[in-house]
């Protein structure tokens, strides 16, 4: 057998090398760890009020020494924003590796199966028929609560014919093809009978924006994701044996159909409170995943964390792009995201063949 | 010390049986079995059924417990089998792939105690220097060799292997049997290995059986079970079982027209 490594010099014990191995692939999740605390603190010092790295350490460290204006712009604004950008890629990236795993398909995303259009025919119903007023709830909060209904509502259909039909790649890709046509049909036939004031919501709803961002927010998509990490490692080994092959799996005793439908029900959670309360970000969870794979390698110990990061670090970077690139404009993250994710995409493509 | 006994066991699909009533007596520990028989006979499917991913009815008793019985976790502990299909093309290198292996069976082994375990068998296999070597950038050849791999990293008492040898060259065709044959030797376990190449079976098999037209035609040692009339009736071609200088046995085949119609499932 050809194909020797210097990491396998004969003789030296493979654990070594291994080790090695290993202390190469954390350095890469320090850098992403290291890019992330970089975008983020630029994030927050830009903006039309610009704010140096010193205003904003003090600003951390005594809150109570900042100008009223300041705090507001620093606290309340910037932060939440930021923090946001951190907890929703996170979410988006970490629900895409674990579901490009259970798909077998690296094309797979939290789009894949729908779970997004129905967010968007969730806040498009509350949009269009002014549910807010008979349920006498905060009109902010409704739409992002019909969009996780909406998501979960998908999700549940998803799981649903799985169970009765078997959570096999195909069937599961299956459904969420049929079922992210007839979402898009939805959506449409109600922005066709929406009036122009809705319509303009939905548009902007759809495209996906941070800037709806509060604590409260953050904190309840930061508690999802706390709760869907440990989770996700719990199953690193059953999900890395997966990627070695399915009957590889099965045979090693994993219980293939009930860990696709586990990791599909995390995934529906993190993807429904993420677009619940940001709008439709599509390519985080597709191409955070692929950066961390080019990386990490598949060991998902590293996989799923780096996808994470990476998320989070292309939300944050696409946050800032959107806020500079054309000065006092801030260009809807989905937007951002999209333009930046599809050369990202196809240069990871290319880089992938010509490596061979 | 493992023992595999088969009675009465039908495999296929619903509505759709592919062998049926196969029984094996009680093979001894450290056998090595060739299952033969033409392609789609239902070799794969037998061993997938007794790997338990794949449903059969009849009894399959290792070490007098049956195998349905168990609980998927001491199957998997008991029962390692390798796909004919090869693992699948991914970044995972083959250290990975192996330690996963062997992490998703013995969960309590210590960290120390994997290492050593995951190095032994990269050397017992010879393939060292494809530890870091990711699994999409390897040959069909080298993928069957870390399958092997991460099926002999977990010590089970019975081994399935489906066509291990069908991508090697000569060379890692020895290798691989050697190795199984040393493992069986060691750990007095059991090994059920669907080949194609009879000559290859009879020369390294304890047992053969050889199964046609949905049934087990013959079990026993190679020099019984594969006669001249079994392999028509098996393969629907004439040969025969001569016996060459050393004393071994192989197959002689002639140029002749197929006397039975392929079976096909």
């Amino acid at each position: 057998m050809s194909g020797a490594d210097n990491l396998a010099e004969t003789g030296a014990p493979l654990a070594t090398g291994y080790r090695r191995f290993v202390t190469r692939r954390m350095a890469w999740l320090c850098a992403l760890a290291a890019a992330l605390c970089l975008t983020t603190v630029v994030n927050v010092m830009t903006g039309p009020a610009g704010l140096s790295l010193t205003q904003v350490i003090d600003g951390l460290l005594h809150p109570e020494a900042l100008e009223p204006g300041a705090y507001v712009i620093l606290w309340e604004v910037r932060l939440p924003f930021a923090l946001m950008a951190i907890v929703v890629g996170a979410c988006l990236g970490l629900a895409g590796a674990e579901m490009q795993t259970v798909l077998n398909n690296p094309l797979a995303s939290p789009q894949t199966l729908g779970v997004m259009y129905a967010a968007t025919l969730g806040a498009s119903l509350a949009i269009v028929f002014n549910l807010a007023a008979p349920l006498g709830l905060p009109e902010t909060y409704v739409v992002p609560v019909f969009a996780f209904v909406g998501a979960i509502a998908s999700a549940a259909v998803i799981l649903l014919l799985s169970r009765v039909y078997g959570a096999t790649v195909d069937t599961v890709i299956l459904f969420g093809i049929a079922l992210v046509f007839a979402l898009q049909a939805l959506i449409q036939l109600i922005q066709f009978v929406a009036d122009s004031d809705s319509l303009q919501q939905i548009v902007f709803w759809t495209m996906g924006s941070l800037t709806r961002a509060t604590w409260e927010k953050v904190a309840i998509v930061g508690a999802v994701f706390a709760l869907c990490l440990p989770a996700s490692i719990r199953q690193v080994w059953a999900m890395t044996a997966l990627r070695g092959g399915e009957d590889y799996a099965r045979s090693y005793g994993v219980a293939v159909d009930r860990l696709r439908l586990t990791v599909l029900l995390r995934v529906s959670a993190m993807t429904a409170v993420a677009v619940a309360f940001t709008g439709v970000i599509g390519f985080v969870g597709l191409v955070g995943p692929h950066i961390a794979r080019l990386a990490l390698g598949e060991d998902h110990r590293f996989f799923l964390p780096g996808s994470a990061l990476a998320g989070a670090v292309i939300l944050s970077g696409a946050s800032l792009i959107g806020k500079s690139l054309v000065p006092g404009v801030l260009i809807p993250d989905g937007i951002v995201t999209a333009l930046i994710g599809i050369p990202l995409f196809l240069a990871l493509l290319i880089s992938q063949k010509r490596r061979g | 010390m493992a023992s595999l006994k088969i009675e009465r066991i039908n495999v296929g699909y619903p509505g759709k049986p592919v062998l049926t009533n196969v029984s094996l007596p009680e093979i001894p520990p450290g056998s090595l079995v060739g299952v033969l028989g033409p392609n789609g006979v239902g070799k794969s499917t037998l061993l997938r059924a007794l790997a338990g991913l794949g449903p059969y009815t009849g009894t399959a008793l290792l070490k007098g417990e049956n195998l349905n019985g168990m609980s998927h976790f001491r199957r998997a502990q008991r029962v390692g089998y390798l796909p004919q299909a090869l693992p699948q093309e991914t970044s995972l290198v083959a250290y990975e792939a192996v330690l996963s292996a062997c992490r998703a069976v013995r969960p309590d082994l210590a960290k120390t105690r994997i290492d050593a375990a995951v190095e032994r068998v990269f050397d017992m296999l010879d393939i060292r220097p494809l530890a870091f070597q990711a699994l999409n950038k390897m040959s069909g050849g080298q993928r069957q060799m870390v399958g092997l791999a991460q099926v002999i990293v977990r010590r089970p008492s019975v081994m399935l292997l489906d066509e291990p040898t069908s991508a090697l060259d000569l060379r890692w065709q020895l290798t691989v049997l050697d190795t199984v044959r040393m493992i069986l030797g060691r750990h007095q376990g059991l090994c059920l290995m669907a080949l194609h190449d009879i000559n290859l079976a009879i020369r390294h098999c304890d047992f053969i059986a050889l199964f046609g037209d949905g049934r087990l035609l013959a079990f026993g040692p190679p020099a019984e079970a594969v006669t001249s009339d079994i392999l028509s009736q098996a393969y629907g071609i004439a040969g025969r079982v001569e016996i060459c200088s050393r004393g071994l046995p192989f197959v002689v085949t002639e140029p002749t027209q197929s006397i039975l119609p392929p079976t096909g499932h």
